[in-house]
């Protein structure tokens, strides 16, 4: 007889039940699925999501995959249960293993099969869906129930999100992370019978949407139905293209996801091999996006301080997030001044890439081609949008993911875990440990405060790490003395956790003087671009710890200490948040509709 | 005016009572006359309004307007024969009026005395005309409960109700018995729920009123689906007061100070019907605040469905009510749990609260002591189909399939043979005719393969091709379904197609074999009882019409009709 306890069970009464014959002890309240689960009895499942850490629990029980039998030998009338939803109690007698339940699961898979586009060698999901692995898993060879299938067209309105609503299962992952973890309330049920598929609000295109494309609906969902628009074939193009000088910059969080699509252990940090990998891709320069999260740092902590000594707009908010920026845009327009006005590491880089840099080598602003690697899909969005483009010179060119990343680095032929490590280029590559905690939540405003507390008290910091900044949990408020200061400072991570200090803002509720938000839960580690999870947060919990690793490990940890940094200001752009840095590192957001 | 004691009701009662008195006493030496004519759906359509008013002119014209009097009732329930025009206190039942007829009701009856023998109602048996109501073979058997004030009062007047004692059961729920009382009285007398569960009503109530959420709701389901089905809109444009009674009880026994009726937008006349009863209600103070000087506190909103069927699930109706997508949730928890916005709801059927007042004021044991052993009462069927008497009867729980059909039905038209009736509507399975004398409720239809549901009955002849019915039920529940489980959304779509396939003469044995598997895995693994029953026509047509599937089978090896076919692979196949 075994005996369960899961850490947060603990308290609960013990109730008995039995699971193919075997007697176990569990808490009460515990679902068949979990006590199966801890009694080493695997029940498949497609649409059950249970992410603690985002507070994302998708319990719509509709793919009736896990279903279960239970017995009622004393009126013998077993009926079927989905285990993910079905509450373990006292005397209860599952079995996992009889044909009737075998069948039913398997009927369930093949069902779906039989209104799926049956395209997997060509499908972006190929090897990375739910759906195909949970086919292999439960044995399927056949599919008796050929029919009519959904046919609907691609929406590709976007710059960012490609749907595809014949992928569509219907597990409502989307869902549940648009509206109760995001709360943008884009996507929900759409038509109804055979037709029913998720989508925007009387299905219109996404680009007329308020999606904010924070990318949290393609990280969940199982199939493809969800997914980024892919831009790599560009990128092959431009590296081709003798005419064009192609650089290529990597944000903060890459290096510790990267490696995940190489089947290294998550949390594995491969900053070397990456530069390795994309010189060996013949990117003309390997850049830091780092670089741009140190410059941002500059002009954001003398915006911090320019705003506290002039008694201007408080809190200062951070903006280094697109999905939120446009989330403020749509939902909270009469609050658009309150974030800071720089613009976001990447498209900083690619400004000074495209002036500084450009004209230090001797360079046609015209030939060079920037690519970002994010770990985020909205940057996809962010780098089309009219203000950021409209001056060619000015821009950063293609965005591609992560995973995209991946795939290119396979299409090269390159053996990613035999690779070297190299160094970025200079002079853009130098780098801090400030900037590489911009890529989990919290690590915004800790690299903003290390600067300006050294600044504003112009005494070197004891303390490096703001360990009262750091945290899984979606909101947090901390106080940080600065000299005699007291600065008051709120983290969000997850737009719907967002939106509580929004109101709080609006109503007049808080007195923050700064506050870091980051559109997917725990930051850009858990992006929507990034490596899919497929609903394990130990795995986003392992990238945050390399995170901070990574930081560790810098000789150099605040930004404004950057040597390239502040050669850059002197050479080039004069005073942090002075003039010639306003017309090229800040930008300014406009008020939308909300759909 | 305000009514705030039993006292003061009752002799608003006294003082209605002449309004109807024509209708109840019969008393033949009256000089003044009633003229009932129904105002239900079916009647209307067939210009029962344009009757009245050429009754009143023409009344009018003979200076008969003061003595007689025309009142636009509910459904009598003989939809067939309608429209129906009954002349009281003669007691004269005349069906099948025209405008035609008018001239003649006016100055032969109202003028003369005398009964205008052709409008009377001829029984096809006996070949005999009949006069009143009582003697026809499609009353003979009913008793009306729920429908108690159908055809007899006119729903858009409070007071004709309260002289039937309308409100008086709420009064003395109030003023003279405890919430547990209340619940206590519903339990003994066994109702069940009347919208296709047969969940006891008392044991609902209990559930909710434990909770311990101090704001509670209770809700009408009044989003009648099953195709056929017309007795809650009956109910609800007959008598729509019983129901808002009922529900101000309903209330007070569970702590609910709000209701709401969920009602399909597409009855129109049963909406304004409500509209203008809980207008008269609230006038005299039986919603709104301290109903009948106590401080119960009680009202009611419409909330209008789009006409989804599967809204008449519970929890889906409860979510439609929220505003969000009309799909049902995981029970546990159930709506008396948490239900509307989180508080535990109580969801019962038109019908189920017609039921009410009239326990209230009769007691339990009455009740109890009409139907069978585990369903009490009365049921209202929506007869339809293949029969002589196509219409709305209400029979006592018990009451066997061949006494509907063939007594109150007066069997299959053109003398063809009975093949199967439909009970429980899409949702139900077919009977067959050794299964005609099985006593009607709750648990003898599910013994037979089959449900109660809301009552819907249809009757197939020996024309009727099985095969085909169950395509026309799948293709009802594949187009009604959610879209929300998997079973629900694609099984019950390749269930059809695959119904179409054998139809068309393409499929083989092994298809039978597989549409039998899907239909058994589609009734165990969808989330709601929409598509858990969505087969059941499958089901119980293969069962007992195995025939008629083999003979669309084109196989060699299994020559038509032969049936020596053994499934090869039983797998979660149980029947």
């Amino acid at each position: 007889m075994s005996k369960i306890s899961g850490n947060h069970h603990e308290d609960r009464k013990n109730i008995h039940i039995l699971i193919n014959d075997q007697e176990l002890t569990v808490p009460e309240g515990i679902t068949v699925l979990e006590a199966a689960h801890e009694a080493g009895v695997k029940i498949p499942t497609l649409c059950h999501l249970d992410l603690h850490d985002f507070q994302l629990y998708n319990k719509t029980a509709s793919c009736r995959v896990c279903m279960v039998e239970l017995v009622d030998a004393k009126n013998n009338r077993n009926k079927l249960v989905p285990s993910c939803v079905t509450k373990a109690e006292e005397g209860m007698v599952v079995r996992t293993d009889t044909i009737r339940a075998i069948t039913a699961r398997r009927m369930a898979v093949e069902l779906l099969l039989s209104n799926h586009p049956n395209e997997c060698f060509t499908c972006p999901k190929n090897l990375e869906c739910e759906l195909q692995a949970l086919a292999e898993e439960l044995n399927i060879r056949e599919i008796r129930w050929e029919g009519e299938r959904m046919d609907y067209p691609k929406d590709m309105s976007s710059d960012a999100i490609v749907k595809d609503a014949n992928k569509c299962i219907f597990c409502r992952r989307c869902e549940t992370a648009c509206n109760e973890v995001q709360t943008c309330g884009i996507l929900s049920g759409i038509g109804r019978g055979f037709n029913t598929f998720v989508g925007p609000f009387a299905n219109i295109p996404m680009v007329e949407s308020s999606c904010t494309y924070c990318g949290q609906c393609v990280q969940v969902c199982p199939t493809a139905a969800l997914t980024e628009v892919y831009h790599t074939d560009k990128v092959w193009e431009a590296i081709n293209d003798p005419d064009k000088y192609v650089i290529v910059q990597t944000a903060p969080a890459i290096r510790v996801t990267l490696g995940e699509l190489f089947g290294m252990e998550p949390g594995t940090i491969v900053t070397g091999k990456m530069v390795s990998a994309l010189k060996r891709m013949k990117f003309d320069a390997v850049f830091d996006t780092n670089f741009g999260a140190d410059l941002t740092i500059m002009e954001e902590a003398s915006e911090l301080i320019y705003r506290l000594k002039n008694n201007k707009t408080l809190p200062i908010l951070t903006n280094c997030c697109p999905a939120w920026v446009k989330f403020i845009e749509h939902q909270f327009p009469e609050l658009i001044n309150v974030p800071s006005t720089c613009k976001s590491p990447h498209i900083m880089l690619g400004t000074i890439v495209k002036t500084y840099y450009a004209e230090k080598n001797g360079l046609d602003p015209d030939n060079i081609v920037v690519v970002s690697v994010m770990p985020c899909i909205a940057k996809k969005a962010e780098a089309k949008r009219p203000e950021l483009t409209k001056d060619a010179h000015n821009n950063v060119d293609i965005v591609i993911t992560t995973r995209e990343l991946g795939a290119m680095i396979r299409e090269a032929g390159i053996e990613f875990d035999r690779l070297p490590d190299s160094d970025f280029d200079s002079p853009l590559g130098e780098t801090t440990g400030a900037s590489v905690i911009f890529g989990t939540a919290g690590g915004v405003i800790e690299a903003a405060l290390r600067t300006a507390s050294e600044w504003m008290t112009g005494e070197p910091l004891e303390r490096i790490e703001f360990e009262e900044l750091r945290g899984m949990d979606g909101v947090r408020r901390a106080t940080v003395k600065i000299g005699d200061q007291e600065l008051k400072i709120g983290i969000a991570s997850g737009l719907g956790n967002a939106r509580h200090i929004l109101e709080d803002i609006r109503d007049g509720r808080a007195d923050y003087h700064a506050i870091e938000i980051m559109a997917c839960p725990g930051g850009c580690i858990a992006g929507g671009g990034q490596p899919y999870h497929h609903g394990n947060d130990e795995i986003v919990k392992k990238r945050r710890e390399a995170i901070f690793e990574e930081d560790r490990r810098k000789k150099v940890r605040k930004s404004h200490e950057n040597k390239e940094i502040l050669e850059l200001y002197k050479n080039y752009l004069g005073e942090p948040f002075g003039q010639r840095a306003h017309e090229l590192l800040h930008t300014h957001f406009e008020e939308r509709e909300r759909i | 005016m305000q009514i705030k004691s039993l006292e003061e009701l009752i002799k608003l009662k006294q003082k209605s009572l002449g309004q109807v008195a024509l209708r109840l006493h019969r008393d033949n030496t009256a000089t003044e006359k009633n003229i009932l004519v129904c105002g239900g759906t079916g009647c209307l359509a067939n210009d029962s309004d344009k009757i009245i008013t050429l009754l009143n002119n023409l009344l009018k014209s003979r200076g008969m307007a003061e003595q007689v009097k025309v009142i636009r009732t509910g459904c009598f329930g003989f939809c067939e024969q309608g429209p129906i025009v009954k002349i009281e206190p003669d007691n004269v039942f005349y069906v099948r009026v025209g405008l035609k007829d008018v001239k003649s009701i006016v100055d032969e009856h109202m003028i003369k005395g005398k009964v205008v023998e052709k409008l009377l109602y001829e029984d096809p048996q006996q070949k005999e005309k009949v006069h009143t109501q009582e003697e026809m073979t499609f009353y003979k058997k009913q008793l009306r409960i729920a429908l108690r004030n159908c055809g007899l009062i006119n729903p858009e007047d409070i007071y004709e109700y309260i002289a039937l004692d309308g409100y008086q059961a709420l009064a003395k729920a109030l003023t003279q018995m405890s919430r547990d009382e209340v619940i206590e009285t519903i339990k003994k007398s066994g109702l069940r729920g009347r919208g296709g569960g047969g969940f006891p009503t008392g044991l609902k109530w209990e559930i909710t009123k434990k909770q311990e959420d101090p704001e509670k709701f209770i809700i009408c389901n009044a989003d009648e689906g099953d195709p056929g089905a017309f007795m809650d809109r009956s109910i609800l444009e007959g008598d729509p007061h019983s129901v808002i009674e009922a529900m101000a009880i309903g209330a007070y026994a569970i702590g609910a100070a709000k209701g709401i009726i969920y009602i399909r937008a597409e009855y129109p006349l049963a909406i304004s019907r409500l509209n203008t009863a809980m207008q008269q209600a609230r006038e005299m103070g039986l919603l709104g605040k301290e109903i009948f000087g106590t401080n119960f506190d009680f009202d009611i909103r419409l909330k209008y469905g789009a006409g989804a069927f599967v809204c008449g699930e519970e929890t889906a109706l409860i979510n439609s009510c929220e505003g969000k997508r009309g799909e049902p949730n995981y029970k546990p928890p159930y709506p008396a749990e948490e239900g509307y916005w989180g508080h535990p709801t109580c969801v019962n059927n038109v019908e189920t609260f017609a039921n009410i007042p009239a326990i209230m004021s009769k007691g339990a044991e009455w009740f109890a002591a009409i139907g069978s052993e585990s369903s009490k009462g009365t049921k209202v069927f929506a007869l339809a189909g293949k029969i002589n008497n196509v219409g709305l009867v209400e029979v006592p729980m018990g009451t066997t399939f061949r006494e509907i059909i063939f007594d109150i039905g007066e069997g299959i038209p053109h003398g063809k043979r009975f093949k199967a009736v439909q009970t429980g509507g899409p949702s139900g399975g077919v009977i067959t005719e050794e299964a005609l004398d099985t006593p009607i409720d709750y648990d003898h239809l599910l013994e037979i393969g089959s449900m109660m549901g809301s009552g819907g009955m249809i009757v197939m002849d020996e024309d009727d091709n099985m095969v085909n019915i169950a395509k026309f039920y799948l293709e009802f529940t594949m187009d009604e379904a959610c879209g929300r489980c998997v079973p629900g959304r694609i099984g019950t779509k390749r269930l059809f197609e695959m119904l179409q396939k054998i139809t068309s003469g393409k499929a083989t044995v092994a298809d039978l074999d597989a549409l039998k598997q899907l239909a058994y895995m589609v009734k165990d693994s969808s989330l709601c009882g929409l598509c858990q029953s969505a087969p059941n026509p499958v089901i119980s047509t293969m069962k007992h019409f195995w025939h008629e599937y083999l003979a669309f089978v084109q196989d060699i090896d299994h020559p038509q009709g032969e049936g020596k076919y053994v499934p090869k692979n039983k797998i979660g196949l149980k029947s």
